[in-house]
């Protein structure tokens, strides 16, 4: 079992891993490369740097200072975490682990589907969480927008309550080398999600519709706050609400960096970071 | 100081439509991660306003109540007065959000 287990290996993700490892913790950082760093063309306004960098090299760099302290780090993606009594399970695309504590550090999630009606029928045919909403469709037409491992995911959860579950890809592609495979998906771009009481047709551009009884949100990569959403935590205008200790309303979830709102800069991120990892360290170590 | 009362639908009637005080109903499941933050702020609310009964319905047990009242998100809260709804709230809310939009 691992002491802490980081969701997301940029600034916020890998200066906590650096301060919870110093602690002489087990830890453990799994994120993607997609990081919002990347899309920094230069970056010159973070301490140290006389010359601009690229958002990409100190990305790179960051992982490679981490990987020098000997800090794990798996590239794979996280599609859920469990909260038992007293530890968590993280589940990816390969693999399931436990650990002590979680930080979640994905940055800020910039993948909410811009669907027309989705607001509006939202609690109302519209969930953001298999486990907790699937329990209303029971061999009903249910629908997951998405087209990730995600969205697999969230669609092999709901086929154990119903037969009848379409992936709408919302004009992308299903993974190519998937680790679940899908016979049932539409690919058409969606226009308007449509009701009266409840969201019951999903209408797409070329103007076909489709009747649903219901449907789950899982677009693109689950985001902090898609994992916020499905354990209980707080959010605050779509940003995970933490305390002076950065840690969340569920003991032993910590949150850092763009997810948690306030300035999206390196040097929040990296303050988060630090600030998290020592906080988790003094939890685990009961001091 | 008063705590929430277990919602069947055999009591149901009895507790919550013949009810002369406001009843705040919890619609829960336990496999539900913002239900379980959301059921202690409920039992703080009923300790703290004792002028209203609060009841929990475990949707696991009681699905008629669930599919009687359209739920199909949770937790959901609804507020009844005289036997009938008369707010809903959807969704994991703190304390101070609860107590401003569902009274």
């Amino acid at each position: 079992m691992y002491d802490c287990i980081i969701i997301g290996k940029g600034p916020a993700g890998i200066s906590g891993a650096i301060y919870i490892s110093r602690s002489n913790l087990k830890v453990l950082v799994i994120g993607k490369d997609d990081t919002a760093l990347k899309k920094a063309h230069l970056i010159e306004n973070y301490y140290g740097f006389e010359n601009p960098i690229t958002g990409e090299e100190l990305f790179e760099i960051g992982i490679k200072q981490a990987e020098k302290q000997n800090i794990e780090i798996k590239n794979d993606e996280v599609i859920d975490i469990k909260w038992n009594d007293n530890f968590f399970t993280v589940i990816t695309v390969n693999a399931e682990y436990e650990a002590k504590t979680i930080l979640l550090a994905t940055g800020k999630s910039r993948n909410s589907a811009n669907i027309n009606g989705l607001k509006e029928f939202e609690g109302r045919g519209i969930s953001y969480c298999a486990i907790c909403d699937g329990f209303f469709y029971k061999n009903k037409k249910i629908a997951v927008i998405g087209s990730g491992e995600y969205a697999l995911h969230e669609a092999e959860i709901l086929k154990n309550i119903s037969d009848d579950v379409t992936i709408f890809t919302n004009g992308r592609e299903l993974p190519q080398n998937r680790s679940i495979e899908v016979t049932n998906y539409i690919e058409g771009k969606i226009d308007a999600i449509k009701g009266k009481e409840k969201a019951s047709k999903i209408v797409l551009e070329d103007n076909t519709e489709y009747k649903v009884d219901g449907i789950f949100i899982a677009e693109g990569t689950a985001s902090s706050v898609d994992f916020a959403k499905k354990l209980g935590i707080f959010l605050d205008n779509n940003n995970i609400k933490v305390d002076e200790n950065m840690q969340t309303n569920i003991p032993g979830i910590y949150a850092a960096g763009d997810c948690t709102g306030g300035l999206l800069q390196i040097s929040k991120a990296v303050y988060d970071g630090a600030k998290s990892g020592l906080s988790i360290a003094k939890k685990v170590k009961n001091i | 100081m008063s705590k929430p009362v277990e919602i069947t639908n055999e009591n149901f009637e009895e507790l919550v439509l013949n009810a002369t005080d406001p009843v705040l109903v919890d619609f829960w499941a336990p496999w539900c991660g913002p239900c379980r933050m959301m059921g202690p702020i409920v039992d703080e609310i009923a300790e703290e306003t004792p002028s209203i009964i609060v009841g929990k319905v475990n949707v696991d047990d009681e699905p008629e109540l669930a599919t009687k009242y359209n739920i199909n998100s949770i937790p959901t809260l609804l507020l009844f007065k005289s036997g009938a709804v008369r707010n809903t709230l959807i969704g994991l809310h703190t304390k101070q959000d609860i107590i401003n939009e569902i009274f």
